[in-house]
């Protein structure tokens, strides 16, 4: 029930596909770490199986896995479990969205004016670390559990992981290939485009991917602690009415989302830095 | 000109964050909305809230608990990274395992933990052990598993084996990826230490503040957002220092290849 989704995780690690060059003595050990991944996600599931038939943890606070897997289905079949999932991807995604071309925009502009890196060096510290769960009461009362409140938390965690590694990325312009650009007659554009967007693009990507992260979680967040709609408030609706097994089944979606979000934001690294070093170093090793 | 050059960095460090305080005190200084209180009364009220008896019975009471959780998750997520970084086998089985623990959105384990451990103390130290642990616990089977093999066989052909093994080779080269670990974890223990005290609690920061907000309370609330603030500037400005003493070889020696 959870392999299927799982199975690329255990995949991609190990490179089933070794490409050009790739070494083939890789080749012998993935079958064994896939079938090794297997027996712990099963031996997972047969200790969650077995420890509330022993007794040693009440079936009242962890139902046996096979119970939490029928409500799972039962759940599937129900039209509220997908508009819940349907809230929580529409804050992440809207969320996540607004802060990475936010975080972008005003990392290049910020990080493009020496001036105004310096200036606003301290303020970006200072602010950076203030736990967007801070805001929570501040979310409730403007907007209560409306889709805003959920924005607000998700925008203000998220748009600091991405203009930090933006800053962090324009930094790192190899000054050599900027004189070069610069004595080849490169324009401002030029420059942008061939020299600051390959030099920036990984740590905006690494950005996104943390970003992706901290904004499922805090779409959550908001859900279980304020009430807005989704998952999140399913989880704690189902926990008030003593409902163990719905609790139990939505945490395992939340964790599958997770997972899902981690690959897919892997995926569109992966994809937007193959000509990197990183990348191409992970195919061939 | 050195005392210049200290003016020149005072003004650029403190510069824009009072200009924004100032903006910030005039352009709520004759407000009416009830949302948005004056700048003045949030502060005024700050120094009425946060006495020391409120430090005492609501502040400490939630950093002992982050700092009971948060030390726990270093140790259990050390060893245990340790031992699955160190063993092929182990990692294989429970990689795919910790991949979906990790992908967990921590908060979402308040419910469950708290069937098990009720609302007391051991449930938020609980809640924070389980959100803190997944960063440091994969960033230390990273850092154990990318140990130079040069060194690694270095140490062996010098008969260096069991706990000085650890100690001078494994733990040490891993450090760099533990403290990055631990570094997440600690953003992570600050909201979930809010956060469950938001769920289920009778003292504590996250608790005295949603009891501003549900009163209406509303410059208190602000006064406490406010402090929640400065509490996780102080905490990531402590790790630093930290961070710098324990990491001084580390970031001499990239200092060093950088500019040889």
């Amino acid at each position: 029930m959870t392999s299927p989704g799982l199975a690329p995780v255990l995949a991609e690690p190990a490179g089933t596909d070794p490409g050009p060059g790739g070494a083939p003595a890789r080749r012998g050990p993935v079958p064994v770490a896939v079938l090794r991944g297997l027996a712990g996600l099963a031996g997972l599931v047969a200790v969650l199986e077995v420890l509330p038939h022993t007794g040693l943890v009440s079936a009242d606070y962890l139902p046996p896995a096979s119970e939490t897997v029928r409500t799972l289905g039962t759940l599937l079949a129900e039209p509220t479990f997908w508009t819940a999932l349907g809230d929580t991807l529409t804050g992440w995604g809207v969320g996540l969205a607004v802060a990475v071309v936010a975080g972008v925009a005003a990392g290049v502009v910020i990080g493009s004016v020496p001036v105004l890196r310096a200036v606003t060096a301290s303020t970006i510290e200072f602010l950076r670390p203030i736990p967007s769960v801070a805001l929570i009461p501040v979310a409730v009362l403007l907007y209560g559990t409306d889709l805003r409140s959920k924005l607000l938390l998700v925008v203000y965690a998220s748009f600091w992981q991405v203009i930090v590694q933006v800053l962090a990325g324009m930094q790192d312009v190899d000054p050599v290939a900027e004189d070069t650009a610069r004595s080849y007659l490169l324009g401002t554009w030029g420059r942008v485009r061939h020299v600051l967007w390959p030099t920036a693009l990984p740590y905006v990507m690494t950005g996104v991917r943390l970003a992706a992260t901290v904004a499922l979680i805090l779409t959550i967040t908001a859900e279980l602690v304020i009430g807005a709609p989704g998952l999140g408030h399913e989880i704690a609706v189902a926990q008030v009415s003593g409902a163990v097994p719905e609790v139990y089944a939505l945490v395992l979606v939340t964790g599958l989302l997770g997972v899902a979000v981690n690959l897919a934001a892997r995926a569109v690294e992966r994809r937007a830095l193959h000509w990197h070093q990183s990348v191409r170093r992970e195919v061939t090793a | 000109m050195t005392a210049l050059s200290v003016l020149r960095r005072g003004l650029l460090v403190l510069g824009l964050p009072a200009v924004l305080f100032t903006v910030w005190w005039f352009a709520t200084a004759g407000s009416t909305d009830f949302y948005f209180p004056p700048l003045a009364t949030i502060l005024e009220s700050f120094g009425k809230v946060w006495t020391a008896e409120r430090l005492l019975s609501d502040v400490v009471p939630s950093l002992l608990r982050l700092a009971a959780g948060y030390l726990l998750a270093v140790v259990v997520g050390v060893g245990l990274g340790l031992v699955v970084g160190m063993r092929r086998a182990v990692r294989d089985v429970l990689e795919p395992v910790l991949e979906l623990f990790r992908a967990i959105p921590p908060p979402v384990l308040i419910p469950v933990i708290m069937l098990f451990a009720g609302i007391g103390d051991t449930m938020k130290v609980l809640v924070i052990v389980s959100g803190c642990m997944w960063p440091i616990l994969l960033n230390t089977v990273e850092g154990v598993r990318a140990v130079d093999e040069v060194l690694g066989d270095t140490c062996r052909s010098y008969g260096i084996t069991g706990v000085a093994r650890l100690r001078h080779l494994v733990l040490r080269a891993a450090s760099p990826q533990i403290v990055t670990g631990m570094r997440q974890a600690l953003s992570i223990g600050i909201i979930l230490m809010v956060i469950s005290e938001m769920f289920a609690a009778s003292n504590g920061l996250g608790f005295t503040i949603v009891q501003f907000q549900r009163s209406f309370a509303i410059p208190e609330m602000w006064s406490g957002v406010l402090l929640l603030g400065i509490l996780g500037f102080l905490l990531s400005l402590l790790f630093r220092f930290a961070e710098n003493r324990a990491l001084a070889w580390y970031h001499g020696l990239r200092r060093a290849q950088r500019n040889p």
